[in-house]
């Protein structure tokens, strides 16, 4: 095989895996974010936020 | 008594999770477009500099392999200096650093290890070698797996925190290995050439585009540290939030 293909699957491969990493946090963000808007919704709110539970 | 110096009461203010993700909010667009920027640069150098007299056009894939490798050890560190955090500081954000830093430095080390294969394969004619340097970053890929499964295992995330804390710092002998590894053993791995003691070895034409490579690479992993730990503080507010609701049924269903 050609040096241009170890070149070329080099830089695929360090895309792929950074993009995927780029993706996941992207939407783990974006999943965390629904779920406590889910929660607020549901009047399940942190004591500190305005109009959060009170004891 | 005296007043605490202002870089102690920065630091102290970002214990407050509320204000660090007010800091990351209006801190990772900017550190986003830099590191495209860099990438940009880098990724022009890498193609446009000439190949290596011997190594001919696989010299690139050093501007991959060198940058990801130096960030695995990078990372491995931020985690270390976090676990002391967590143990001597008891710094709240320190173990969220720590768990969201985990999976960034194992995709690195992979990274690291597939592209030294890659190139290791036309220039050694071998994929893999057991030699200490390359068996040290594969023990340290493990390691990254092992933290990720533990923390993922323990429900408690005070008592994870204090057990992956104590582990990374054990983990952490493995750092200075992985770098003196060229140098204590004889292996197939050639030692360093760009941080040494009489200066770098390297010659300027593949010395640049490794450098702005390597600093996009390392400003690639604080923009998704501080994301990945928005998202972990996140996780723990949910999980914060989901115990109140179900001690509150809980109460509301005993006085029924």
């Amino acid at each position: 095989m050609s040096h241009a293909f170890y070149v070329a699957a080099s830089y695929i491969a360090a895309f792929a895996i950074t993009a995927g990493l780029v993706l996941w946090v992207w939407l783990d963000h974006r999943a965390r974010r629904r779920e406590l808007e889910r929660l607020e919704a549901a009047g399940i709110r942190r004591r500190s936020a305005p109009g959060g539970e009170r004891r | 008594m005296s007043e605490p110096s202002l870089a102690i009461r920065k630091f102290s203010d970002l214990a407050n999770p509320t204000r660090f993700l007010a800091l990351v909010a209006t801190l990772w667009p900017y550190l986003a477009g830099l590191t495209l920027c860099l990438f940009a640069v880098g990724l022009y150098l890498s193609f446009a500099t000439l190949g290596d007299y011997q190594q001919g056009e696989t010299v690139r894939i050093m501007y991959v392999h060198v940058p990801t490798a130096w960030l695995s050890m990078m990372c491995y560190t931020v985690m270390a200096l976090s676990a002391l955090g967590t143990l001597v500081w008891r710094h709240p954000l320190a173990d969220v650093s720590a768990r969201a830093a985990a999976p960034i430095g194992a995709c690195f080390t992979l990274v690291a290890l597939i592209t030294g294969s890659l190139w290791g394969k036309p220039m050694w004619g071998t994929w893999w070698v057991w030699d200490a340097r390359l068996t040290s970053v594969f023990v340290l890929f493990l390691m990254y797996l092992g933290l990720i499964a533990l923390n993922r295992a323990m429900d408690d995330p005070t008592r994870a925190a204090k057990v992956s804390a104590v582990l990374i710092l054990i983990g952490f002998v493995n750092i200075p290995i992985i770098k003196f590894s060229v140098e204590w053993w004889n292996t197939l791995h050639q030692p360093a050439s760009v941080v040494r003691m009489d200066g770098p070895t390297i010659d300027p034409e593949f010395l640049w585009p490794l450098l702005v490579m390597a600093i996009a690479f390392t400003l690639l992993f604080f923009t998704l540290h501080i994301l990945a730990m928005r998202n972990e503080i996140l996780r723990r507010r949910i999980a914060v939030l989901r115990r109140h609701a179900a001690r509150a049924a809980g109460r509301a269903g005993g006085a029924a």
